[in-house]
């Protein structure tokens, strides 16, 4: 069986559990190696099928943006011929990608929400208004995957570990990493992996307690729409939409937001959605499958209260 | 200094955007635009001019069929200097791989020493041209920036990523893409929308670029879309206006029925 390489995501040696769902989604193709480029908990990737780890030494990445992390790729791709890339589309798994593609003059497909045994992929586009079904047709297809696009599956695999001597060029090294500081962890579920997802709009009017509130009455993770970001009351890294996170959550509760087409670009394949807006105009009521024409303000704290007084 | 500006033309978000039987994007039946994400593009190359002392020129390059020129026009208004529009029906239906490569080679014949492109467009939203086209010049890629400085050779850049915010060096010449996060983009003033009128664009061909029309469009295409489906409109949920108190329950009540409490 041929090989399916999986660029390893890690965050301070943790496998990033999209990085998982890739090591499942890589089983359907062939026999998943995945490619360690710096440190990553070998024992988790084992655990979820991981016939080979190519180990790379960091030194020469991890300094450096994107480029060496697909010349190393490419080598590999050289190498042992896989019978597809897969890469987590995050920013940089996507130019990760882009790079690999061009080295190789293979097809790339970004985003996909699913990959079949046949290597079709389906994508969600246009703010989620169309699926495609698509498939790479020349070179080694090179996909990269959304998070939450498949159920981690355990199944133990050999594991075996393969110190890979990689090369990297000078001329990958053009962008350096100069500074880095460490984001503070929110202490809740990941926005882009949380099973619910309570979002706060310019409705909130700055004030997101009621919204933080109701979500950790839920075990949510917090979102805003651009329009609280852009307003400075959230974070950008808790952005829904076009240009912020995907989410496709059990349950997505959009508080005092709109609904535009940038904002369902993000959230619009949420299995339930909720929405509680003061505007019974307010698009976002086409979306919803339960809707409170109400005030923010006076909504959530009271069904946070009887959320909480609920489970006791 | 030189620099040269990316720019998409795209189906208006707004719009009913559909696709073509062929499964291509339709970009005739449905009111285009210069990409919202590429105008923070122009901006920062506008502010990087407004910086530089030297007679610093901005050309826009779009790589689009006949309409596109309305993109490469908005950016004249907006400031930039001229512009270059290729067009050629065996582009059609090109995708990411084949724009990098038609939009390498129409840079290769510009001056430039910087090239600026949006985070991705807002039709396809792949977000890796950019990259591509670092690797198809061969000089460094810095993406993705949110903040963006340019002192003599050195770009430096602010990246909001999601474990951490990094800084982010590189040397001229190179691509650099800027996100909606960077800074408001500015109107056309009057003065700019008569000022474009004089300003030259040039259109190419790919003859003109010396690129194979067999090696772009899509016939050679390096992925084939198989269907595109139109997803299912929701159902029409249930909207419960609050009344003293009563959307709390009935949103509590909601939530218990489908077991997320
Ligand atoms: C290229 C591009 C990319 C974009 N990307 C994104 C993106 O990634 N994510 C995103 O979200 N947007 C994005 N946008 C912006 C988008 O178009 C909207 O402007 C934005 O989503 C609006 O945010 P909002 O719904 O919070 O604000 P508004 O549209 O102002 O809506 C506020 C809502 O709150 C309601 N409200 C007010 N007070 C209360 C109250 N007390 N209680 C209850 N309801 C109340 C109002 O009725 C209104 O419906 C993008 C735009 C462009 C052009
Ligand atoms: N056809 C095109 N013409 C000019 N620039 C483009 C074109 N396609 C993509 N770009 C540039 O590349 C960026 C990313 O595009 P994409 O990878 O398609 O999401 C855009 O924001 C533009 O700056």
């Amino acid at each position: 069986m041929s090989e399916v390489l999986v660029l390893v995501d890690a965050v301070d040696g943790k496998v990033t559990k999209p990085t998982l769902e890739l090591l499942t989604i890589a089983r359907r193709l062939g026999e998943p190696s995945a490619v360690v480029i710096g440190s990553a908990d070998a024992e988790s990737l084992k655990k979820y099928g991981a016939a080979k780890i190519y180990t790379v030494e960091d030194a020469d990445t991890k300094d450096y943006l994107v480029a060496p992390k697909a010349e190393v790729l490419a080598q590999l791709v050289e190498k042992t011929s896989p019978a597809a890339v897969l890469v987590v589309s995050t920013g940089e798994g996507k130019e990760v990608a882009g790079r690999l593609a061009v080295k190789t003059d293979s097809g790339l497909i970004t985003d996909a929400v699913d990959v079949a045994d046949d290597g079709t992929t389906t994508q969600s586009v246009f703010a989620g208004n169309f699926t495609v079904k698509a498939k790479v047709t020349k070179g080694t297809p090179i996909i990269t995957v959304k998070p939450n696009s498949a159920t981690p599956e355990e199944a133990a695999g050999d594991g075996a570990e393969e110190a890979f001597a990689a090369t990297v060029s000078d001329a990958a090294k053009g962008a350096k990493i100069t500074g880095s500081e460490p984001r503070k962890a929110s202490g809740r579920p990941e926005l882009t992996e949380a099973a619910i997802v309570v979002s706060g709009g310019r409705g909130t009017g700055g004030n997101f307690e009621p919204v933080e509130a109701f979500a950790d009455s839920l075990g949510a993770a917090v979102g805003a729409s651009r329009a609280a970001v852009d307003s400075g009351w959230y974070p950008h890294s808790f952005q829904v939409g076009q240009t912020g996170k995907t989410v496709s959550p059990q349950l997505y509760v959009a508080n005092g937001i709109s609904g535009a087409i940038q904002h369902r670009a993000g959230m619009q394949t949420s299995k339930t959605i909720v929405a509680v807006n003061k505007d019974e105009e307010a698009p976002i009521f086409e979306l919803v499958d339960f809707g409170v024409v109400g005030d923010l303000h006076a909504v959530l704290p009271a069904a946070t209260e009887q959320v909480n007084q609920r489970k006791g | 200094m030189n620099i040269v500006v990316c720019v998409k033309y795209v189906p208006d978000a707004t719009a009913d955007r559909k696709f073509e039987d062929d499964n291509t994007v339709d970009r005739v039946g449905v009111d285009g635009l210069l990409s919202e994400l590429d105008e923070y593009a122009v901006e920062q190359a506008l502010q990087i001019k407004d910086k530089q002392a030297d007679d610093t020129e901005v050309t826009v390059l779009s790589v689009g069929p006949e309409n596109a020129t309305d993109a490469v026009r908005k950016a004249l208004q907006m400031g930039a200097d001229k512009g270059v529009h290729v067009v050629d029906d065996a582009i059609a239906g090109s995708d990411a791989l084949a724009t990098s490569l038609v939009l390498a080679e129409a840079i290769k014949k510009i001056p430039h020493d910087l090239v600026v492109c949006g985070m991705a467009s807002t039709d396809g939203g792949m977000g890796v041209v950019p990259a591509m086209l670092s690797e198809r010049l061969g000089v460094p890629g810095v993406t993705l920036g949110s903040e963006i400085s340019v002192e003599g050779e050195t770009v430096k850049i602010r990246r909001d990523g999601d474990a951490s915010t990094d800084t982010i060096e590189g040397s001229l010449p190179l691509v650099l893409s800027v996100t909606d996060q960077s800074g408001e983009a500015r109107y056309p003033s009057f003065k700019g929308i008569m000022a474009a009128k004089k300003k030259p664009v040039e259109t190419w061909s790919l003859s003109d670029l010396g690129v194979d029309a067999g090696s772009v469009g899509a016939g050679a295409a390096w992925s084939v879309v198989e269907s595109t489906d139109a997803r299912p409109p929701r159902t029409a949920g249930e909207i419960v206006t609050d009344e003293d108190g009563s959307g709390a329950k009935a949103l509590v009540d909601f939530l218990a029925s489908k077991k997320f409490i």
